[in-house]
């Protein structure tokens, strides 16, 4: 049976079984919004931050001060998506704010101190998420982000600001930015505030820790010299300054004038019975073993022509879909569906089309709409590989893992292949590198999946090279050190099977853990040390009794009390 | 030792009787900072009138003995003024009256956990000092008489000092960030684009002497509450501090009541002459060159509206923090009879509960400047009452009233009701077409400024306002409270 989504609940997703409250809905429109204003003024747009204080995503807390919670944040992330895929004429963007003396509060921390450990963990990681993927549109789309602080940004304001690749900041004596974390919460700047102060802003690092433990935080000619900020405005001509220098950053855009946009339409979905049906993409829950199954469907039409007609017919461009059905796939387990633990990865579809459309994406990459698909597709491929949950990729016959989907073998945690035909006469299943493989889509560590996979091994990507194009079959994919495992029917079923069960049996904390640790090999950038260091030792803070227990910071911020901290050093 | 520190050392730059001449370095900074002081008194103090000589009061010592009072009376140019850095002597054995702290000695230096609350009490605090003589600085062009214009002076002066009190603070116990501090207190001007005031109220220009006497009711009354709690605090300087600047400040509450209590009168006594019993006969009043009472009932209520604000969120995690971390006390603590702690305590604030206010309890810790703000309301209705006894003798049947609490808020749980000075909650619509009955319209304040005519001959007062019943320092009538420099 099946019915429309919107029966079942805010996000059109079934609630998990084990949420204790209804699904968290993460899916809006700018005419939803209650906390941000979209202003699009060609080649600029002002994304104005004003936060509804009645309208957190929980009841029990405000949102004072223009703090910000996980519906703030799923806000913006559905404005730099926009701005991306349906404002090709935009090649700047300023972030502001019209309150007075505030520009933003950071996290509210009436949220912070009510949610579950799991909740915290996966709003900062989710906020993460998408302040890097402001970075990725400086970097890599020509639309670059100028942060404009007329009052104080404290904490993850000032966070959201580091983001940015320009901060302004009002010259009037009173507006400042700060990182009172650890002076005022007992916790860190933990969105990415301390690495981007270092290893982004290259502010000396001793200068950090006295900026990091003033709660007043730093303004003026000050905030200048240690380069917190970029440059000072007058308060009086503010706003006209900071148009007149996102102008200027604008004018280094290689993004069109004149281009449509891309269709961005809602994500569709079904339920049938417990399973959600994407048009891209179906998740079967088996919730006794706590294994999420997703299916990833092949195209059914060949690639388009040249770019211009992919962007024409975007709102059904496969590998566009499929990205956005997946990003919401991701999110939705993470956030709903805290109690599924595994991630079992399946595809259906015609390896050569596949292959097809990696060959179309690659050709054509240098057109604006198709960069953004890639692009997107390396930012989606990252949320799994920051997803807290043990992925493995089954690829069994009728599978269709070439190119851009072989990315999801090589990015979950171990893959078995099916080797041989099938008892029932079915095909032995084959794999295919494209040339996307070989570096359009990097992980955080900043190498691609399979220079993360042969660390070491320096003419692994020349080998590899000559194999693309080719259908590999499962001793070939074996030999290419392409697959964890290969089984033949006989041992197909069962051996999968136990994988999954024993898997199952492992404590999750030691698995995540685990996971973290095996998934970034190599060198480290911003991003991996975002997620690997400054949130491993968030995470840790927030189980700590200095933090979280009765008298701790976090808990005991805004009753007016003084925390009682354990001084033992650990 | 209080012998020592009742006098003020005089024959120095900058007096004090804080020992100045033995911290070389405070004194350094203080005298850094005194030319920037007095650039911004000619820049931003009374215009027109800094070489006049103006009858003016300045503390000589921080408490009265016998025949030596703690201030004299005489000629002054302001730029002359001298001002000085006072605190009320020390009691050495002084305790933390409240918070978490409580019955501990009282710090004579910051503690270090508290050096950033500290800094912000203190900064905002003296924000407000010279942001009141900025907005003021225009009314002596238009004062209704030398009598009122040497009460401005008098007030405005005072406001630079309590300036000095706070930079003394700031240069004396926070080092670096104190001085930049006391440097951003004379950048920030009132109104500016650039760089204004830190709290809103204090950004609105004072266009004219009704105005400038409900201010001085309403506005330095707050200030007044403010420096009461901070009297309280267990950071013993700034105690101190307050404590002195209380002394002055009861001159400016005098200012603000009589003022406008003068101007009551003068409209009842003209009423009556012309035979006008009918209060709300706005124009028939109006045309006897007298403020009408309903529109200083809707002054009332602006500048009691605006200055509600200034108190703060009514549930407010900074107040919380300032009272348990012993740095800002309740008005009068010592006289409360309770735990000075509030852990367990809880506060009533009133809440619209279907279209009825019901008073809901909140964490007393964290009600705290709704606390404040009720005494100030219980402080005002005092003034208030002796409005209506000037109204009641003349006659006149009228009463002016405090609005509720929830009238034209912009700050606070209020913040986004539209509700009438009764109480009742009206849709936006209503209130905005209502608005003008409530509150004064630009008809209203043009009037106002038609009568703002100057008055400079000694002993006359403009046609609005009455004649004082006590003078300053019991002078004749026809006293030169200031002698106008020569054009």
């Amino acid at each position: 049976m099946s019915k429309q989504a919107t029966a079942d609940g805010p996000s059109g997703h079934p609630a998990g079984e084990t949420a204790a409250t209804e699904p968290i809905d993460f899916r809006t429109d700018p005419d939803r919004y209650r906390h941000w204003q979209l202003r699009i003024e060609p080649p600029l747009a002002f994304l104005t931050l004003e936060v509804d204080e009645q309208a957190g995503l929980r009841p029990g807390y405000q949102l004072k001060q223009n703090s910000y919670d996980l519906g703030v944040d799923f806000e913006l992330y559905d404005a730099t998506q926009r701005l991306r895929f349906e404002h090709p004429e935009v090649h700047a963007v300023v972030l502001r704010s019209d309150r007075d003396r505030i520009f933003c509060a950071g996290a509210n921390i009436g949220m912070l101190g009510a949610s579950s450990h799991q909740l915290k963990v996966n709003f900062c990681k989710f906020t993460n998420e998408t302040r890097l993927a402001i970075e990725d549109a400086c970097q890599h789309s020509g639309q670059r982000y100028l942060c404009a602080i007329r009052g104080t940004a404290a904490g993850g304001g000032y966070e959201l600001a580091l983001a940015c690749d320009r901060i302004l900041l009002a010259d009037d004596g009173s507006s400042a930015v700060s990182l009172p974390e650890v002076p005022l919460l007992g916790v860190l700047p933990g969105t990415g505030g301390l690495t981007r102060l270092l290893d982004k802003r290259r502010v000396r690092r001793d200068r950090a820790d006295l900026f990091c433990t003033l709660e007043e935080g730093v303004k003026g000619r000050r905030a200048v010299d240690w380069n917190l900020v970029d440059e000072l405005l007058p308060r009086s001509s503010f706003d006209d300054g900071a148009s007149t220098r996102a102008l200027e950053i604008a004018a280094t855009s290689d993004r069109p004038d004149d281009d449509g946009g891309a269709d961005w339409p809602g994500v569709e979905t079904k339920l049938v019975g417990d399973s959600i049906v994407y048009s891209t993409l179906r998740i079967e829950f088996d919730r006794e073993l706590g294994a999420a199954r997703l299916t990833v469907l092949g195209p059914s039409e060949p690639p388009p022509g040249d770019a211009p007609e992919a962007l024409a017919g975007s709102a059904a461009f496969w590998p566009l879909v499929l990205a956005r059905e997946l990003d919401d796939a991701l999110l939705h387990l993470r956030l709903n569906e805290t109690r599924i633990g595994q991630l079992v990865i399946e595809s259906e579809g015609d390896l050569g089309a596949v292959a097809a459309f990696d060959a179309f994406l690659h050709r054509t990459r240098e057109h604006w709409f198709v960069r953004e698909v890639l692009l997107y597709w390396k930012r989606v491929l990252k949320r799994l590989d920051l997803t807290a949950r043990s992925v493995f990729t089954l690829i069994a016959p009728g599978s269709c893992f070439a190119g851009l989907l072989l990315e999801l073998p090589l990015a979950s945690d171990r893959s078995y292949m099916f080797e041989g035909e099938s008892e029932d006469g079915a095909l032995p299943p084959s794999i295919q590198l494209g040339e996307l493989n070989f570096g359009a889509f990097p992980t955080p560590n900043g190498l691609s999946r399979l220079e993360t996979r042969f660390l070491g091994e320096e003419d692994a990507t020349e080998r590899l090279r000559e194999l693309v194009g080719a259908p590999l079959e499962a001793e070939d994919a074996e030999a290419a050190g392409l697959v964890t495992e290969i089984l033949d029917d006989l041992d197909w079923e069962d051996e999968v099977r136990i994988a999954l069960e024993e898997r199952a049996s492992f404590s999750p904390d030691a698995l995540t853990a685990l996971e973290a640790n095996l998934r970034f090999p190599g060198p480290e950038t911003l991003e991996s040390k975002i997620f690997g260091r400054l949130s491993a030792w968030q995470n840790w803070i927030f189980q700590r009794p200095n933090a979280v227990g009765e008298e701790g910071a976090l808990r005991l911020y805004g009753t007016g009390r003084r925390p009682r901290f354990d001084s033992e050093r650990i | 030792m209080t012998t020592l520190d009742s006098t003020v050392d005089y024959d120095v730059l900058i007096p004090n009787n804080v020992a100045l001449a033995s911290d070389a370095r405070v004194r350094r900074g203080l005298e850094r900072w005194h030319p920037g002081y007095i650039d911004w008194w000619m820049d931003m103090g009374p215009d027109g009138f800094q070489t006049s000589d103006v009858y003016l009061r300045t503390a000589v010592r921080v408490e009265s003995k016998g025949a030596d009072k703690w201030a004299v009376f005489d000629y002054v140019k302001m730029p002359d003024y001298r001002w000085g850095i006072l605190l009320a002597p020390q009691d050495p054995d002084r305790k933390i009256p409240f918070g978490r702290h409580v019955g501990e000695p009282a710090w004579q230096e910051v503690p270090g956990e508290y050096r950033a609350m500290l800094r912000r009490l203190i900064v905002i605090q003296g924000d407000t000092e010279p942001a009141s003589v900025e907005q003021q600085r225009f009314l002596g062009k238009t004062a209704p008489s030398l009598y009122d214009m040497r009460n401005l002076f008098q007030v405005n002066v005072e406001e630079g000092r309590h300036l000095w009190a706070m930079v003394y603070l700031l240069q004396k116990y926070f080092g670096r960030d104190g001085r930049e501090e006391a440097g951003e207190l004379l950048r920030r001007r009132s109104g500016s684009d650039d760089a204004p005031r830190m709290l809103g109220a204090f950004n609105e220009e004072t266009p004219d002497w009704l105005s400038f006497f409900l201010f001085t009711f309403f506005t330095d009354r707050d200030g007044r509450m403010q420096l009461e709690s901070l009297a309280q605090s267990g950071f013993d300087p700034l105690s101190r501090t307050c404590r002195f600047m209380l002394t002055e400040e009861a001159f400016h509450m005098f200012v603000g009541e009589t003022g406008v209590t003068r101007i009551v009168q003068r409209t009842c006594e003209a009423m009556r002459e012309a035979g006008i019993d009918d209060p709300t006969d706005v124009e028939a009043v109006r045309a006897l060159g007298v403020i009408d009472l309903p529109t200083i009932q809707k002054k009332v209520n602006l500048h009691y509206s605006l200055t509600l604000d200034l108190f703060g969120s009514e549930l407010s995690t900074n107040s919380a923090n300032f009272f348990n971390a012993g740095l800002k006390g309740r008005f009068r603590e010592h006289r409360l009879d309770d735990d000075h702690r509030l852990h367990k305590a809880t506060y009533g604030i009133p809440e619209p509960s279907n279209g009825a206010w019901k008073t809901v309890e909140h964490p007393a810790l964290n009600a705290l400047n709704a606390r404040l703000r009720d005494d100030f309301t219980g402080d005002c209705s005092l003034g208030v009452g002796r409005w209506n006894k000037t109204i009641r003798q003349a006659g006149v049947d009228f009463e002016i009233t405090l609005p509720h609490v929830a009238f034209h808020r912009q700050i606070g749980v209020y913040r986004d009701l539209h509700a009438t000075p009764d109480g009742e909650i009206v849709p936006e619509d209503e209130w905005t077409r209502r608005r003008h009955e409530w509150l004064p319209d630009d008809g209203d304040r043009a009037f106002i400024e038609s009568l703002m005519n100057p008055e400079f001959r000694p002993g006359h007062y403009a046609s609005w306002i009455a004649e004082p019943r006590i003078r300053i320092n019991h002078k004749p009538g026809d006293f030169e409270w200031v002698k106008l420099a020569e054009a």
